[in-house]
């Protein structure tokens, strides 16, 4: 735990310079693709210690009129999707990175928050979304030589053949 | 090993295999990953250890595999261990199994659907998924606010009874684990007492789909407060006997004390949560710390360990149960009278005896169950302690009504991440002790 005690008078916007918003009374702040790390580092400076949750969205078939996002943020295709937890104050903290389709990568928050090795690694092999620099980037759940990222909105389902390793296709 | 072959020919869309690579390949960031950035540890230090520990490796360790199909691995759960002699130098979880995308499933049902859906994830406790994604889909339509009492004590009993079932599995499986295998028998006789209520209330032993978005499916049967007032009164011998068979015996203690330890620094770092948090002396229990339903108007304490070991997380688990039982004990207290579930016409198909009557009623039924109902755009994650840790709910709504995506926070597939750090250096008979004590369903983890 850090001893430095942080002034929770500072308002967020100030404290983390990006766009806050709040989505049913839980806080989200958007973080932009340049400033990711640098964000979650004033997070854990402001005693978010915990990363609970780390994950994607694919807005493909959103309109992105209606995705409620603050006017300076851009609304990309994919979203990356983080939880934090302060212990100290018991709060939660959402973080929210924007991601276009043709730059599908991020750094990897792997030496900040070691337990979001596996949920980078569920991520990419959901989504594609590379994490640049993480220690192990093969996929997680599905079979390591499958094709396609399963949770992509243009990935159907049913009707796929099912793919299996070695065996004769 | 064929990782120069994949990385001459990689698949498609691959980023390489997931199997654990022999020791020649080893690198100083594979050791980093699986230690080093928990303890903070240079780059150095970690390729220090990359070196064997003993001369002419390749001849003295060997990697094999435990599991898919092993019995101390609870489910499909696949671990790639090097050894030197019994001693497991690496571990490396390989998951994935039992993956049936419930997520992508998750988006093709309707809100009304995805209760039975998620249910399955984490079988051993599925009323707090379905409890999870309710609350989810409530914050969302913004009705949370509006759920009866009833339904909240109710949902708060069934929680409760099901923290004792999935606690109870725990300590059968544990027990049979460590070759106490008359406990594994009775483990699941008192678990089977359990399972026989909600059998009595939700009409199946498990994969209930009971609480559903703006309540539950029906009330609590009559007589309901004598079936659980015999679990109650049934359960303390039976936990004394526990105490006798395991807990004071110094067979058990020897087996599990300073196995598979854990620093509070490691596991907050790692992302573990419930009984492998709080064995590691951090007291963090959502129940207390981030309240949800009634939980602020219940007496309990939070069960904390003091060295992270097996032991403690065997310990917290078994007083956990008896915690369970104090608060059951105040819902049956509290449990107030009213509506099951909220009368909103948007969210509650009308009741049975409607439909005879009203063409209104007819139609409305049968709006909701084929179409669903929609629900407010939006975002929204709702965390809650399940007997294993944080099961969080991430829903973004696109006005249908069928979520937009659809995501578990599942504490057993963060959980695992801990294990190759608990194993480190340690038996390979204590590994089962360790894979037992995280307690996964691989149900959850791979989903």
């Amino acid at each position: 735990m850090s001893e430095a005690v942080v002034d929770t008078s500072v308002p967020a916007e100030q404290l983390y310079d990006c766009e806050v918003t709040y989505s049913r009374g839980e806080k989200v702040i958007h973080a932009s693709r340049e400033n990711y790390i640098a964000t979650l580092k004033k997070a854990i400076d402001d005693s978010f210690t915990m990363c609970t949750d780390l994950t994607a969205v694919d807005f493909l078939t959103y309109a992105s009129a209606n995705r409620q996002l603050p006017s300076s943020v851009v609304g990309e295709r994919f979203e990356i999707v983080l939880n934090l937890i302060s212990l100290e104050r018991r709060e939660r903290l959402r973080l929210r990175v924007q991601i276009a389709e043709g730059e599908a990568s991020l750094p990897t928050a792997f030496d900040l928050y070691p337990g979001t090795e596996a949920m980078e690694r569920e991520v990419f092999d959901m989504f594609g979304i590379h994490f640049e620099g993480h220690p192990d980037p093969s996929r997680i759940l599905m079979p390591e030589d499958w094709e396609g990222h399963p949770l992509r909105k243009d990935f159907s389902v049913g009707r796929i053949p099912v793919q299996f390793k070695g065996a004769p296709s | 090993m064929t990782s120069n072959l994949i990385a001459a020919t990689p698949a498609a869309t691959g980023e390489g295999p997931q199997e654990m690579r022999s020791r020649s390949e080893l690198t100083a960031k594979e050791v980093l990953r699986e230690v080093g950035s928990v303890l903070r540890m240079s780059e150095k230090d970690a390729a220090e250890l990359t070196s064997s520990p003993v001369e002419n490796d390749e001849e003295q360790t060997m990697i094999i595999n435990m599991g898919p199909q092993h019995p101390s691995t609870h489910g499909v759960l696949r671990l790639m261990l090097e050894l030197q002699g019994e001693k497991v130098l690496r571990c490396k979880p390989i998951i994935g199994y039992l993956h049936t995308g419930m997520e992508k499933q998750g988006e093709e049902l309707t809100y009304m659907q995805g209760g039975t859906n998620v249910t399955r994830m984490d079988y051993a406790s599925p009323l707090n998924n379905e409890l999870v994604f309710s609350l989810a889909v409530e914050k969302l339509l913004g009705i949370d606010g509006d759920i009866p009492e009833r339904a909240t004590w109710m949902r708060m009993l069934l929680s409760e009874l099901n923290r004792m079932s999935s606690h109870l599995l725990f300590m059968a499986t544990n027990g049979m684990d460590m070759g106490a295998v008359s406990m594994m028998i009775y483990g699941w006789r008192e678990r089977e007492e359990v399972l026989r209520f909600f059998q009595k209330v939700t009409g199946l032993r498990m994969n209930h789909n009971f609480i559903r978005p703006g309540g539950l499916a029906a009330d609590l049967p009559a007589g309901w407060r004598d079936d659980v007032l015999t679990i109650l009164e049934g359960l303390p011998s039976r936990l004394a006997e526990y105490d006798v068979l395991m807990t004071n015996q110094p067979i058990w203690r020897e087996r599990l004390q300073g196995v598979g330890v854990i620093t509070a620094e490691e596991a907050v770092a790692l992302g573990a949560s419930g009984p492998i948090l709080r064995s590691a002396g951090i007291a963090w229990d959502l129940r207390r710390d981030l309240p949800y339903l009634k939980y602020d108007e219940v007496e309990f304490d939070v069960i904390v360990g003091s060295f992270g070991d097996a032991f403690d997380r065997y310990a917290i688990r078994l007083n956990e149960i008896r915690e369970s039982m104090k608060i059951v004990y105040q819902i049956l207290d509290k449990m107030p009278s009213g509506d099951y579930r909220i009368q909103d016409k948007k969210v509650t198909p009308p009741p049975r005896a409607r439909i005879d009557e009203s063409m209104e009623a007819l139609i409305h039924h049968f709006k909701i169950f084929t179409e669903g109902f929609k629900v407010p755009e939006g975002e929204v994650y709702v965390g809650i302690e399940s007997p294993r840790g944080e099961i969080g709910c991430y829903i973004v709504s696109d006005g249908s009504p069928k979520p937009y995506r659809l995501h578990m926070r599942a504490p057993s597939f963060v959980n695992i991440q801990a294990l190759p750090h608990m194993m480190r250096g340690g038996l390979i008979a204590d590994a089962v002790a360790v894979i037992s004590s995280v307690d996964p369903v691989l149900g959850e983890v791979d989903r």
